[in-house]
């Protein structure tokens, strides 16, 4: 079992490599940190390093692509929806080939780089473009069945990926369905949808709060296509909704559940970076605490429901 | 499978073709890239109807050569030349840019059969076309990608990007071509940006460089020929052009890069480019 998305990653595609001859993987000089070296060490002639040239290295997987190959590119997520953004549009999404792209170090993990290497926006970019399908997987063990069920599925993926070690919330071997939300935990107050990192902290907060309110965690895996009708049902009947993202409060996950339950009478707290860059830490804690996304903050969103 | 033009007479027949069905795809009173079509129109007409191996009937043929429009707002010249090869009927161009239609104002994979690339964006042919290369190699297919760019917008930095990568990778098989017409959609490249001088641009790069007149049809095959026999790096054809060629009145005129024809204008065009062979 692995703890860590970027290794549960790697690992992943050279297993999956060693039987499925049409995958290649790319990197931008970033294979060390992608973990895409694990498959340029396994299959050489399949990894293709395309140096420091993030838009170049999305393009030449849509050629790759066009020859009938399964092509993931690799590079910090914050370059890829912001270098490339054009390139996945243009050539990507449009005609829709088969390019996958993996947006590694998301959101704040990359503590200590600071603002320029911290993803806050990835999931509002890519959700914008029609054709895009756009995963977010709750941990280790989910990246594992996220990362084959993207090969399994024809057309363009961004999967965005956190750098850092972190206890899984989700069993080893789960099928991954895209789109599905899965429910971690059952509860009848309120509702907290979370994605990636975020549903540790959700799970850990309707835990300590057992004895106050009674709450159901959703894992929202799949934020594009969102599966509305579920959101909904998941909701009906609750005081109030709460989602968590190491995302931008704007566009994100939030902005993708607020769309979805447009129409239902249901206050919506938004748990994520509020409208602001990132910036530097010592360690991963400090930046989520400094930056509001902890247990405690998912615990007064909760509470702000049933007041 | 193809059939080849083996006269240069037909292919010089087959470019003033093209050129005409460029302007039908046009039509009257509303916008169309005309120049930058018919600066290239010798090129296409020589790629398709004698030097490309591929198969009307069979787009997605395995072994087949490719052709990547990295100036995609010359679409109009892509669309003639697949009409004229028999993807589908020449008088769809006339229906060119309709609601819906499968012709739409930039090249559209999933709409077009024989269109390889979306392309529009400039800038991207290059890395998609290496992309075919490097897909091909792995799967054991050697075949050309030949990837036609402007020399304007060859100031967008992804080419350079490309053009880096291609040689670091050893892509042979990747062949640009460079119509170099000299104007760009608000004047003359040297003026706007200049993107001169051009050779020594791709050779620093890593390229091989050739460069002949893009409008002498026996210098363009003998380049398409060369470029075959260069082994271990990417070959650049820079072809000299002229945009609006074959068409008295937009020859060098910056205005057409994109632009209107009269009932007048319309007529007198077709006049000069209905055949004199």
């Amino acid at each position: 079992m692995y703890t860590n998305q970027r290794t549960a990653y790697g690992k992943t595609l050279v297993e999956l490599g060693a039987v499925d001859p049409r995958i290649v993987v790319l990197d931008a000089d970033l294979c060390a940190s992608t973990m895409g070296k694990m498959f340029e060490t396994a299959f050489p002639d399949r990894h293709i390093e395309m140096g420091i040239a993030e838009a170049d290295m999305v393009s030449t997987a849509g050629g790759l692509a066009q020859t009938g190959l399964v092509p993931f590119a690799n590079t910090f997520a914050v370059f890829m929806a912001g270098r490339a953004f054009d390139q996945i549009r243009q050539a990507v999404a449009i005609g829709r080939l088969n390019v996958k792209l993996c947006g590694s170090s998301c959101g704040l993990s990359d503590f200590a780089d600071g603002a320029t290497h911290q993803s806050i926006e990835d999931i509002a970019i890519m959700r914008a473009i029609p054709n895009m399908t756009v995963l977010s997987p709750a941990d280790a063990n989910e990246t594992v069945e996220a990362v084959k069920a993207v090969v399994d599925y024809e057309g363009p993926v961004y999967m965005r990926l956190n750098r850092n070690d972190y206890p899984n919330t989700t069993a080893e071997g789960e099928p991954f369905v895209i789109g599905q939300p899965k429910v971690l935990r059952e509860g009848s107050e309120v509702v907290v949808f979370a994605t990636g990192y975020m549903n540790n902290l959700a799970l850990e907060a309707a835990e300590r709060l057992e004895d106050r309110a009674s709450v159901r965690v959703v894992n929202v895996h799949t934020i594009k296509p969102l599966n509305g009708e579920r959101i909904v049902e998941l909701s009906r009947g609750m005081k109030g909704v709460v989602t968590c993202e190491e995302h931008s409060v704007v566009g994100g996950l939030g902005g993708a559940v607020a769309e979805a339950l447009r129409r239902e009478r249901l206050p919506i707290e938004f748990v994520g970076v509020n409208d602001t860059f990132g910036g530097s830490g010592h360690c991963y804690q400090d930046v989520l605490n400094y930056y509001g996304l902890t247990a405690e903050h998912v615990e007064s969103a909760i509470l702000s429901m049933l007041n | 499978m193809m059939k080849r033009l083996e006269s240069i007479e037909e292919l010089k027949d087959m470019a003033r073709k093209l050129r005409r069905d460029v302007i039908v795809s046009v039509g009257v009173g509303v916008p169309g890239h005309v120049g930058g079509s018919c600066s290239a129109a010798d090129i296409v007409a020589a790629l398709y109807f004698r030097k490309m191996r591929h198969d009307p009937a069979n787009p997605k043929m395995r072994d087949r050569d490719r052709f990547l429009l990295s100036k995609g707002h010359v679409a109009i010249l892509q669309y003639a030349a697949l009409a004229e090869a028999g993807y589908f009927p020449v008088e769809d161009l006339a229906h060119t840019k309709e609601i819906g239609f499968h012709l739409q104002g930039h090249p559209d994979v999933l709409k077009t059969p024989g269109i390889e690339a979306g392309t529009g964006s400039l800038g991207q042919g290059l890395s998609l076309g290496l992309g075919m290369v490097l897909g091909n190699r792995i799967q054991g297919i050697d075949r050309n990608v030949y990837v036609l760019m402007g020399d304007g917008e060859i100031a967008e930095g992804q080419i350079w990007e490309a053009a880096l990568a291609a040689k670091a990778h050893k892509a042979d098989r990747l062949i640009g071509i460079l119509d170099q017409n000299g104007l760009q959609a608000m004047g003359c490249v040297s003026e706007r940006m200049d993107t001169n001088p051009l050779p020594e641009k791709w050779r620093s790069f890593g390229w091989n460089v050739i460069e002949i007149d893009g409008h002498d049809m026996e210098q363009i095959l003998d380049a398409l020929d060369r470029a075959d026999r260069y082994n271990g790096r990417p070959t650049v054809i820079i072809a000299h052009t002229v945009k609006g060629k074959g068409i008295s009145f937009a020859e060098n005129v910056v205005s057409y890069h994109n632009g209107v024809l009269t009932e007048e204008t319309y007529r007198r065009a077709i006049e000069e480019l209905s055949c004199e062979a």
